[in-house]
């Protein structure tokens, strides 16, 4: 059993950090709203103080899924064929615009996941500094907590778009090649 | 921006909003700038080879970078002006949330196709 680097940065990118942060989107959107609309004076300084570390982590591996996306993986999906070439595996971007019947997966799929993606470590960065500077306090600010839910809830679609897009191009056109990593050496039984 | 009283809650809020404010109309500023970048590199090829900050990345580089970089300007410019005091969020909110709404539509290839 062996995976190519190119393919396992892609699942770094990919599985590691956006699947992990889209897993992550609900929980924090259920707990911002629980607890900036809770009204009762009981303590929350523990919930306060993990749910602050908690969006810091979002926001870590927003960053991570789309740097690694932007600079590490798409460089070798959108690799200019050499001459002489004779397979497009190699050549995810080309792979895909060489059939009128996955072209689609690069001229909307692609070109639209490269940029939507941007949205979501945009605004988790945000929404993690409003709640590390207000905290509790956000409950008596409305209009911010508001704000703040939006573009959690953009946050979440912008990444479930990006994660959907890129799924389905791996699928049809892998991330392929680099050197070979040898996860598991099976005896032949 | 004018100054208000904006409280809705009955109880008094502890920090005023400025910092707050200038956090969420920094990220749309920073979505929008995103969007209107990826508008001008797919029509004009000037504007395209010029956002090549990375050449394997290709445009998207400048694209990324810039949107990254006028973000965290305005947010310090804005969060250096605004954060001792209380503003019209109701407004600040809205021109966020419209610019977010209006970078995610504008991100869409078919309704950039139509530019």
């Amino acid at each position: 059993m062996e995976i190519t680097a190119r393919s396992l940065w892609t699942l770094i990118h990919g599985m590691g950090f956006g699947a992990l942060y889209l897993l992550a989107c609900s929980g924090a959107l259920v707990e911002l709203y629980r607890f900036t609309s809770h009204t009762s004076g009981e303590s929350a300084s523990g919930k306060d103080r993990f749910l602050k570390f908690y969006l810091v982590a979002m926001a870590v591996l927003a960053w991570l899924a789309v740097l690694t996306g932007a600079f590490l993986v798409y460089p070798w999906y959108r690799a200019a064929i050499p001459p002489g070439t004779t397979t497009l595996s190699l050549f995810p971007q080309r792979l895909l615009m060489s059939s009128p019947s996955t072209m689609g997966w690069h001229s909307l799929g692609m070109e639209w996941k490269e940029h939507v993606a941007w949205f979501a470590p945009i605004s988790i960065t945000m929404v993690a500094f409003v709640f590390i500077k207000y905290g509790s306090d956000l409950k008596n600010h409305r209009q911010l907590r508001t704000s703040v839910l939006c573009f959690a809830v953009v946050s979440f679609v912008a990444a479930g778009i990006a994660g959907c897009l890129g799924a389905m191009i791996n699928k049809y056109a892998p991330v392929q090649g680099g050197v070979t990593v040898h996860l598991y050496r099976s005896d032949g039984k | 921006m004018s100054t208000q009283n904006s409280s809705v809650s009955p109880v008094t809020p502890a920090l005023t909003n400025g910092s707050g404010a200038a956090a969420i109309l920094a990220a749309g500023i920073g979505s929008f700038t995103l969007a209107v970048l990826d508008i001008a590199g797919d029509k004009s090829t000037y504007v395209k080879s010029s956002l090549i900050f990375y050449k394997p990345t290709g445009p998207l580089s400048g694209v990324v970078i810039a949107t990254v970089v006028v973000c965290l300007l305005t947010w310090i410019l804005l969060e250096l002006r605004w954060k001792k005091r209380t503003v019209a969020l109701r407004r600040i909110s809205t021109i966020s949330l419209v610019l977010l709404a209006t970078s995610l539509l504008l991100t869409f290839p078919p309704i950039v196709d139509l530019f």
